[in-house]
């Protein structure tokens, strides 16, 4: 009983982490089709922005976090990617990763290829009991923050005008755009949200390890590219959905394989993806059935 | 109802006018240069066989392809080259083939998205009701998803859309097409409706026959040029200039 109510914690933790990157893969993709590996720059800044802001209060770092990682987001919009939108898709993918390995090695020559390590905040390493149940508290605040942003954005897309924009943008571009909607404000707002979303996974990650590389972000931009497809890309209840299955199913594994088995934990998990996507190439949540955006 | 839906101002110029428009994807040239003008409560049919460069010019009017040459200027502005949600400000209002409905959003998420470029709630508020007058059962199923409509429902739906957006031009790709014979008639008396509002039109049309004996004139498309234009009269008749230009497909039995 106890094993199973830990196991969920963690499964709910992890799966509340991919769900949110998860979301900022596919909040970009369902206006722009473009798969923007360079969310995970957006993660590296706001590490390094927390970094470097270790003096300062906590709510101002997190401020400056979220600050920063928006605005590098519509940066990169602006820069890197508003030439290429006309282009292949293929050219997109590609620029997008061009982005993340330069900022990446930028990253690596400013402050160094070794860890950069800061201590968010010491609640993030404390933790409950309840008996034999383990909680550390950065698993709670990752599920708030998780379930607050995802509702928000819940919120925002289906109560505002300028929701209401972006999921009509989402379903058809142009004939969005030939009603009026400008294409330049709803990407660079869908960028800024995938900001936001990126600057809350910097703060959960690192509050949970400590430290910043300068490839920070990779693994959760791959794994949140994996839970996006396994929910249904163009689809951002899909994008959580897949979140939650991912790190349930990858937390399940975890606790049920053998310990000699164990460093394959990842591999069987991509493996079960893989045989996912053969039988249901859309996803679990498939668009065009109203569940798009 | 009876009001129109914008005062007509007396313009010196063609509300529309097109010059030398030359649309190409890649190697393909769709339209070779063509010239069309379209004065103030006008409605004009733009007819042709398939692959004329119907939509083409469309596309070019609205914003939606760039013209590879031409201009095209509406009331005297020039909007060729503008991305399309800054032709929609100009007063230009498409209903693509198609249609191009949101279907996963609901009837009233889609007409309010086709006042996007207005500021005026008071204004849209009254619209919203005229056009649900109009197309009544838009009104039955105003909170519906609107994948769920038929598709003369959708069709209903895409022209009170774009009228939503009060243009001075009203531009419909096909309108009819696929529809039930007797939402045929509900469409073209509801274009011979908005024409009477004192809307300016160009309409697409298959059903050659009917678009050429209500529009004031028509201009006949083939690969890519205008090959004749005039008044139903000049040109012998609707079924008459079906029949020579389109062949038997555009002649309504
Ligand atoms: N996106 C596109 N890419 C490449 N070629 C295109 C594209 N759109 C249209 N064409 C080509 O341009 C020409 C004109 O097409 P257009 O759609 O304008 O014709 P149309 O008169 O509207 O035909 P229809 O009656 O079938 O709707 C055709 O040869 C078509 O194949
Ligand atoms: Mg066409």
């Amino acid at each position: 009983m106890t094993t199973l109510v830990q196991a969920l914690v963690n499964a709910l933790n992890l799966g509340g982490l991919y769900a949110l990157y998860a979301l900022g893969v596919a909040m970009v993709f369902g206006i722009l089709r473009l798969v923007n590996f360079a969310h995970s720059s957006l993660i590296m800044a706001g590490g390094y922005t927390l970094v470097f802001t270790a003096s300062l209060p906590l709510v101002v770092r997190l401020a400056l976090t979220v600050a920063v990682c928006v605005a590098l987001a519509m940066v990169l919009e602006l820069v890197a990617f508003r030439g290429v939108r006309s282009a292949a898709p293929e050219t997109m993918l590609v620029t997008s990763f061009a982005v993340s390995m330069l900022l990446s090695s930028l990253a690596e020559s400013l402050f160094g290829a070794l860890p950069r390590s800061t201590d968010v905040d010491p609640v993030f390493r404390e933790s409950w009991t309840f008996g034999q149940i383990y909680l550390p508290k950065i698993n709670a605040v990752t599920v708030v923050v998780v379930v607050v942003l995802i509702g928000g954005l819940g919120l925002f897309l289906t109560r505002t005008p300028a929701g209401l924009r972006m999921r009509a943008a989402a379903e058809d571009f142009a004939t969005a755009r030939l009603l009026g909607v400008a294409a330049n404000r709803v990407i660079s707002l869908a960028f800024a949200i995938s900001g936001v979303l990126a600057a809350a996974a910097a703060v959960l990650l690192l509050g949970a390890n400590g430290s910043v590389t300068p490839t920070f972000g990779f693994n959760a931009v791959l794994f949140g590219l994996i839970a996006a497809v396994v929910g249904g890309l163009s689809s951002l209840r899909g994008a959580v959905a897949g979140g939650f299955v991912l790190g349930a199913a990858s937390q399940l594994l975890q606790e049920a394989l053998p310990v000699g088995l164990a460093p394959f934990r990842d591999a069987l998990l991509f493996a079960a993806v893989f045989c996912l996507l053969v039988v249901r190439p859309q996803g679990l949540i498939r668009s065009g059935q109203g569940v798009r955006v | 109802m009876a009001e129109p839906l914008l005062p007509v101002p007396l313009l010196p110029v063609p509300l529309l006018s097109v010059r030398g428009l030359t649309v190409r994807y890649g190697s393909v040239t769709a339209l070779h240069g063509i010239d069309l003008d379209v004065d103030a409560g006008e409605l004009v049919a733009l007819v042709g066989p398939n692959g004329a460069g119907k939509s083409s010019t469309l596309a070019a009017v609205s914003g939606l392809v760039r013209p590879a040459a031409g201009t095209v200027t509406v009331a005297g502005e020039v909007v060729s080259g503008l991305a399309p949600e800054r032709v929609v400000r100009h007063g230009v209002a498409l209903v693509p083939e198609g249609r191009n409905i949101f279907t996963a959003l609901t009837v009233a998420e889609n007409l309010a998205l086709g006042a996007t470029i207005r500021r005026d709630a008071a204004g849209v508020a009254a619209d919203l009701d005229r056009q649900l007058d109009r197309f009544p059962i838009l009104r039955d199923r105003y909170g519906q998803q609107a994948g769920l409509l038929s598709g003369g429902e959708q069709q209903q739906l895409a022209i009170a859309r774009a009228l939503m957006s009060r243009p001075r031009l009203l531009l419909l790709d096909e309108p009819s097409l696929g529809l039930a014979p007797r939402l045929v008639d509900l469409v073209f008396e509801t274009v011979a409706q908005l024409r009477r509002e004192g809307l300016t039109i160009v309409l697409v049309e298959q059903n050659a026959t009917r678009a050429v004996e209500l529009a004031d004139r028509t201009s006949v498309l083939r690969t890519g040029r205008i090959v004749r234009s005039g008044t139903a009269d000049e040109l012998g008749g609707g079924a008459a200039m079906a029949a020579e230009y389109l062949g038997e497909a555009g002649v309504t039995p």
